[in-house]
């Protein structure tokens, strides 16, 4: 298929009905407009269903619904809206049922504003909603990578029944990239015989359900859920590595932070500084063996977090290096966007340059 | 070759479609490409800004601290980008709706009459296609002919009438660097 | 011996955890016996509220969801959307219905979804011990109301059949009571009714049930059944606020 120059959230729309999806629930907030608008114009197209519900809280248990009927479904939306949906994803984490999530994530807290963060890294890795569970974060650093992943992110979550987050910011929503389609491969998925689509006389009713009133029982449930994270852990962690071997600076970034710190690589080649990137694919897991790995090496005196927050990720970073080298932290907030020139020039006065 | 572009303007002034065609046209002629968009409030008749990267290798960051090229459509785009044009890079004035000069002597500055020519040519609304011209002209990053088929993908087949006029722009443009 | 009455095929054969003389299990038994006789049981897909009937997954025999509180109505819309042909409803008690979850009935109500709705109104919170419910009669004594509610204090009750029978998209809506024989036959009709409406396509259904809380109400269940008669009857009147099959009502 020829390359199309497609807007993030357009692309992630698209993929998400390549990938299969027919249902699709949201509700209107900046900077992920155009993934309802592309859908609800979509959606009639292959004979799925777009609907606007009255509120983020609505569309999520849409989404519970549709998905434990079997469907595949995806709801999207931006920081205070994906925080209204935290109550409707534990159920769903709860329940084990698949679903796609895509949050564009906007400056908070609060209202916060529109411009792009990554701020809601905690929100995303640690669950969000209350409880015991895990998302499966996927952070896409390119339009063209958005479109692979969000296909993905449909097939990880029909194979362990888990709820997927595909985390962006205000730029990969925004901006426009040529992208492919067709160049996913699709997994192998069960079949999903625990849907409630109805017994039709011929076996026990299924019950798509989060209620284990006695200890117990609820503590089997959570061990279960426990045991496929470990599985997710285990088989799905991702990270790209880019001159990260020898270098003296290691830096961990992600999604379009990641972009711009590759400027910085440059930057550093120019003054004889080696500096590499780790970036985490899955955020949630988190790639700590390949950044403890790299951190570990002789050659590299500080490892760095650079991220649009306050310092998120970070934690992460420390509990991977686990005190080896020492790691420190760059980031803007608010929906400022750092330049590479200033990256560096933090990243150069905090460690004192090459050795 | 990699060139970066911050084109800004009014909204409405057409500023988005510019950057657009110049990244479509890129992906069209083989180049890597991205286009990057100010969005929200300022997009409802404030100033409205994007950032296009065409470049032969794959784009790091598609957020442009140092610009080969600004085109300014009003005032406070060019109070806001100046700054930002690199050493010998090229700066596009409207001067149509800018009445001051360039504040700086290290980079190549055109003044293109966008607005009037827009008029005289009969629609106000191609003077983004006139600097679109002159900038074509000045860097050759893209070809005349792959704006013109891009822009007959942006306008869709029930405006293809509106094509001559836009070529005329162009060359208008071109004429005045 | 002749059987002359018996468990229906679509509840499930286990002891149901309601209080003795709660009218819930009636409220259960009307459902089960309209989806058993309009013989939709194998394509039933139930939701299940927060409040005395979360465990309502268990009893009825065809595939259930557990909703989150108030949220029954939007889980229904994702699943009828999912799967048309299917018989989707939910039971929904009156702070799950009328207070956290007014939103999801309010939309799902306009939009006409083909769903059909169980509202069980007993004017309190049950689950949690007794507290004030939206529909709580003014002055009822509760836990939360210990002076009786005082409306210039906290407001007066929602009268939902009323309110849903004012939007554009509501297909049916009753109120019934389950306090009496006569009632309850009535009762049985009209959600035979709304679930009868959902096989034909026609829309959004609701039947609000005007049900018993003794264990709550500090009463004793023949106490309570006389309760509704005196007290809730006269403030929720019986009957059908809307059926647009048979143009409007009331």
């Amino acid at each position: 298929m020829a390359k199309q120059l497609m807007k993030g959230n357009e692309a992630i729309a698209e993929a998400a009905i390549q990938a299969g999806c027919r249902h699709f629930f949201g509700y209107p907030i900046t900077p992920q407009n155009q993934i309802p608008e592309y859908m609800s114009r979509r959606m009639p197209q292959v004979s799925g269903c777009f609907l606007q519900a009255e509120s983020e809280i609505a569309a999520i248990n849409m989404v519970y619904g549709a998905a434990g009927a079997g469907a595949r479904v995806m709801t999207s939306s931006s920081s205070p809206g994906i925080a209204l949906k935290q109550e409707g994803i534990s159920y769903i984490a709860g329940a084990r049922l698949p679903a796609v999530i895509v949050n564009i994530v906007r400056g908070g807290p609060g209202l916060g504003g529109i411009q792009p963060a990554q701020s809601d890294y905690f929100q995303s890795t640690r669950g969000g909603g209350h409880g015991d569970y895990r998302t499966l974060v996927l952070a896409p650093a390119s339009v063209q990578e958005a479109v692979e992943l969000t296909q993905e992110a449909f097939d990880l979550a029909d194979i362990y029944r888990i709820p997927v987050i595909v985390l962006g910011d205000g730029m990969i929503g925004q901006m426009m990239e040529p992208v492919e389609f067709g160049k996913y491969k699709k997994r192998e998925v069960p079949d999903k015989e625990w849907a409630s689509t109805g017994t039709e006389g011929k076996r026990k009713p299924n019950i798509i359900n989060s209620l284990f009133i006695d200890p117990d029982d609820l503590e089997k449930e959570n061990i279960k859920l426990m045991n496929t994270y470990e599985e997710i852990a285990k088989n799905e962690t991702r990270a790209e590595i880019t001159n990260a071997e020898d270098c003296e600076i290691l830096i961990v970034a992600y999604g379009t932070t990641a972009r711009i710190v590759k400027n910085v690589i440059k930057i550093g080649e120019k003054n004889g500084v080696k500096i590499g990137l780790i970036r985490p694919i899955t955020l949630w897991p988190f790639p700590s063996e390949t950044i403890a790995k790299y951190a570990s090496q002789s050659s590299v005196n500080s490892v760095f977090s650079v991220e649009l927050s306050t310092g998120q990720m970070v934690d992460d970073v420390k509990i991977a290096v686990n005190g080896v080298k020492p790691v420190y932290f760059y980031g803007r907030t608010g929906g400022v966007v750092p330049l590479p020139e200033e990256i560096y020039e933090n990243v150069i006065k905090k460690t004192g340059g090459a050795k | 070759m990699t060139e970066k572009i911050i084109i800004a303007g009014f909204g409405g002034q057409g500023v988005m479609s510019l950057g657009q065609m110049i990244a479509y046209s890129g992906m069209t002629e083989g180049r890597e490409v991205s286009w990057l968009p100010s969005y929200g409030p300022e997009m409802r008749g404030g100033t409205a800004n994007c950032q296009v990267i065409v470049s032969d290798e794959p784009i790091a960051a598609p957020i442009i601290s140092e610009a080969d090229t600004v085109i300014a459509m009003n005032l406070p785009s060019l109070d806001k980008f100046e700054p930002r044009v690199k050493k010998g890079g090229n700066l596009f004035i409207n001067s149509s709706l800018i009445e001051r000069k360039a504040n700086r002597d290290d980079i190549n500055v055109h003044y293109i009459k966008a607005n009037e020519t827009a008029v005289e040519l009969g629609n106000s609304k191609v003077a983004g296609m006139v600097v679109m011209g002159a900038y074509i002209k000045t860097t050759n990053v893209v070809k005349a002919e792959t704006i013109i088929e891009s822009l007959k993908k942006v306008l869709g087949e029930k405006k293809l009438d509106l094509i001559p006029i836009n070529e005329k722009a162009v060359e208008e443009g071109s004429r005045q660097v | 011996m002749a059987t002359v009455f018996k468990r229906t095929e679509m509840l499930v054969d286990v002891p149901q955890h309601y209080c003795p003389g709660c009218t819930h299990g009636i409220a259960h038994r009307l459902v089960a016996e309209s989806l058993d006789e309009l013989g939709v049981g194998g394509r039933s897909v139930g939701v299940a509220p927060v409040g005395c009937a979360v465990f309502a997954y268990n009893y009825f025999n065809c595939d259930m969801h557990e909703a989150a509180h108030g949220r029954a109505p939007a889980v229904a819309t994702g699943i009828k959307r999912v799967l048309p042909d299917n018989i989707v409803f939910t039971y929904q008690g009156d702070g799950d219905l009328a207070s956290i979850g007014t939103a999801e009935i309010v939309h799902a109500a306009a939009r006409n979804e083909n769903i059909t709705v169980i509202f069980i109104n007993n004017a309190i919170y049950g689950m949690t011990g007794g507290q004030m419910a939206p529909t709580t009669l003014p002055n009822q004594v509760t836990t939360t109301s210990p002076y009786g509610r005082d409306a210039s204090h906290c407001g007066m009750p929602l009268k939902i059949s009323e309110m849903l029978s004012t939007l554009d998209g509501t297909y049916y809506i009753e109120r019934a009571a389950l306090n009496t024989v006569k009632n309850i036959k009535n009762a049985k009709k009209a959600v035979k009714k709304a679930f009868q409406n959902q096989v034909e396509n026609k829309g959004f259904s609701l039947v609000e049930l005007l049900s018993t809380c003794p264990t709550n109400w500090g009463m004793t269940p023949i106490e309570a059944l006389k309760w509704v008669d005196d007290n809730m009857i006269p403030y929720y009147p019986l009957g059908v606020y809307k059926d647009r099959g048979e143009g409007e009502l009331k």
